[in-house]
């Protein structure tokens, strides 16, 4: 069956858009390109979530958010997140996809390292943008999401960090968005050889829900020894229907990429994420915690694939279903052929809240190399009442011995995440979202 | 202040549709420690698991009152809020969740907001708890009862009980699976809150834990239900000649349940 999708957005309106936004020539086309192959090519298949009916093509595409540049202008809930001015250190805003706020290090910028927002990267370091962007971990080709993405890019963040350079303060990016816009935000991380950097980004919703599509991509490059945190909070409304695409290109020689990713979107969601394990004792390790309320439906299919020989690939998937959420966790561990001593371990716990809830966690291994090791795990079940029982009778109410022992099941992952600011937002959020 | 009380009357339990208790009473007051004894198979963790309100077993007949309120009128939590206390043979494990969080936080259950136990107290009372029962520092930290060797399980009950200060204890088999040091270590704490606010009931299997606290009332357990109650020698006499002497004094074949 063929779906083909129309996107509200013509020739002539993403000509005089890429234009308005003085885009090299190779962007414009490269747009332009992607845009008639969004209308041909076929919906992603997430393994047993189906999405042919949602919402991935009505939202609207003007830019409404004029830039700003002032911190007291920025929402409550992105100041909250900033925290004060005065400890800004590496930080970049953005309302549907424009820029609010900037700031970066001035002993980072004399380091050659870049943080800036993709309309920026793509008029002063085209190049090098060029090189990376969508040619190896995400390919435009992929399915219609990803030639729309490539087609209507309107928001995100490029990161470069030379060679030996070792960004010490996180480098966060906060995407809010609003109203009916179709949020088209890419991120693009290079990690040269030895260097080291955390990013972190949040996505949130502002205003009152409005019907919007949100498609994400976010793409890391390693080379060797370059050593990646990368953290990500995504709290989109209900509204809004996200596909986001995370994917790590370890190409380096004992490079390491670590992912912590809270997937706490209210709307149906997709999200993939997957770390290509290609240098020589390269590793890889996922750690991901996610919430379902309401009716919303998602599909987390985390991918780690093995090339490189000695490569270690790590998952970990923690994920609480309430009300009448559906969730699907797929773990992919895939080891190729040649990738010996390669070591791929996974598991996925997925913890219901009610009678309607449902939840599916299916770890598969694929493995074509006989000289490895790989292992996983997996459960989905509800509460046990004899651990309620045992609660309760020490005279917690039975809230909050729920809350306890939903808490315990994220702890595993939520107190394992490599980034202090990802674990305290997640512990909010996780408190805010199950009760 | 008066005494604490928990009174038992022609109780009668099941579990998916098997009678279990069958005419239980007791009366139990505040200075007062019963022990109930019996041979496997009479109904004693039965016993504990219905006061408490244990999911899987259902009350059907009978009353019990807890310091005067119906105490199958209220829900679990409200019976450990009253002070209630179940030590529990076989303690749940949580995973995720830290020894000392959850005591924390059953601490602060019946506490008003403005009332809550600081960090401050709450950690010089469970060191100076922990270096009573002689328990690790680690302990504290350790996710709740997950990985616990079955001694260490009964001495984090222990703890939760000199934690919480319950007005009635119910400890279900607390010693077994203890060594000769353990149970002395255990007797010790329980015997620290040995006063007129604090009444206890104890099931076991054997006097040995006896010998460590001694009991003010002993009663044996046959048939779900109790057919013999005396003083402690009972329980030295039971210690000495084992259960047949009741069977035969009673006329009872086999004391366990269902099998009369």
């Amino acid at each position: 069956m063929t779906t083909e999708l129309t996107f509200p957005v013509n020739e002539q309106q993403l000509q005089s858009f890429s234009k308005d936004r003085q885009e090299p020539a190779w962007f414009t086309n490269a747009r332009l390109d992607a845009l008639s192959k969004a209308g041909k090519l076929e919906l992603p298949k997430p393994d047993k979530t189906k999405i042919t009916k949602w919402n991935f093509t009505s939202f609207s595409y003007d830019a409404q958010g004029e830039a700003t540049s002032s911190y007291k202008e920025l929402s409550d809930a992105v100041r909250t997140l900033v925290g004060e001015e005065q400890k800004v250190e590496n930080l970049i805003t953005q309302k549907n996809g424009r820029s609010t706020y900037q700031a970066v290090q001035e002993n980072l910028r004399e380091q050659g390292v870049i943080f800036t927002d993709m309309e920026t990267a793509l008029k002063e370091h085209g190049d090098l943008v060029q090189k990376y962007f969508m040619k190896d971990a995400v390919s435009v080709d992929e399915h219609s999401l990803t030639a729309a993405h490539a087609a209507l890019v309107n928001g995100g963040v490029f990161i470069y960090v030379p060679e030996g350079v070792e960004v010490k303060s996180p480098l966060q990016a906060i995407f809010a968005h609003e109203g009916s816009f179709g949020l088209f935000n890419h991120v693009l991380i290079v990690a040269e050889a030895n260097s080291s950097l955390t990013y972190i980004e949040n996505y949130l919703s502002e205003g009152s829900g409005e019907e919007a599509a949100a498609n994400i991509v976010a793409e890391v490059y390693l080379e060797d020894g370059a050593k990646v945190r990368f953290g990500a909070v995504d709290n989109l409304a209900g509204a809004v229907t996200t596909y986001v695409n995370r994917r790590g290109q370890v190409n380096g020689r004992d490079a390491e990429l670590y992912w912590a990713l809270g997937q706490m979107n209210d709307g149906n969601t997709v999200s993939e994420n997957t770390t290509y394990l290609h240098g020589q004792g390269s590793y890889g390790d996922t750690k991901t915690v996610s919430i379902g309320r309401g009716k919303q439906i998602q599909n987390f299919t985390t991918n780690v694939i093995h090339f490189g020989k000695d490569t270690d690939g790590q998952i970990l998937k923690h994920g609480v279903m309430k009300e009448a959420a559906t969730s699907i966790f797929n773990g992919i561990s895939k080891i190729e052929k040649g990738a010996t001593k390669a070591n791929g371990e996974q598991t996925e716990r997925v913890l219901m809240l009610s009678d309607k809830s449902r939840g599916d966690a299916n770890p598969i291994l694929l493995i074509d190399e006989d000289d490895v090791t790989a292992g996983h795990a997996a459960s989905v079940g509800k509460i046990d009442p004899l651990q309620m029982f045992y609660l309760m009778s020490r005279g917690l109410s039975e809230t909050e011995a729920e809350r306890l022992i939903i808490h315990g099941f994220l702890e595993p992952v939520v107190g394992a995440l490599p980034i202090d600011s990802v674990k305290e937002q997640l512990y909010d959020l996780i408190e805010r979202k199950v009760y | 202040m008066t005494k604490p009380s928990l009174s038992v009357k022609d109780l009668h339990v099941s579990i998916e549709e098997k009678e279990i208790l069958k005419g239980f009473g007791i009366d139990v007051k505040g200075g007062e420690i019963h022990a109930i004894m019996g041979p496997n198979g009479t109904g004693k963790s039965t016993l504990a698991s219905a006061l408490m309100g244990h999911p899987n077993y259902e009350v059907t007949s009978g009353e019990a009152t807890f310091n005067g309120e119906d105490l199958f009128d209220m829900e679990v939590d409200e019976r450990a809020r009253a002070g209630l206390f179940l030590a529990m043979q076989y303690p749940s494990e949580v995973s995720g969740v830290t020894n000392a969080d959850f005591i924390r936080s059953a601490m602060n259950a019946d506490r008003a907001e403005d009332d809550q136990v600081s960090l401050m107290q709450f950690i010089r009372k469970i060191d100076d708890k922990m270096g009573m029962l002689e328990i690790d520092q680690s302990f504290q930290h350790r996710y709740l009862n997950e990985g616990f060797s079955g001694g260490e399980k009964k001495r984090n009950e222990i703890l939760q009980l000199l934690m919480l200060e319950p007005k009635i204890a119910i400890l279900d088999e607390i010693d077994s699976g203890l060594d000769i040091d353990a149970l002395k270590v255990v007797a010790k704490g329980i015997n620290e809150l040995r006063s007129d606010d604090f009444g206890c009931m104890i099931i076991t299997h054997y006097q040995r834990l006896l010998n460590y606290i001694q009991p003010d009332y002993v009663h044996v357990m046959m048939q779900g239900r109790i057919v013999k109650s005396g003083g402690p020698e009972l329980a030295q006499k039971l210690e000495e000649q084992g259960y047949e002497w009741i069977k035969e004094e009673l006329g009872i074949e086999d004391e366990r349940v269902g099998q009369e």
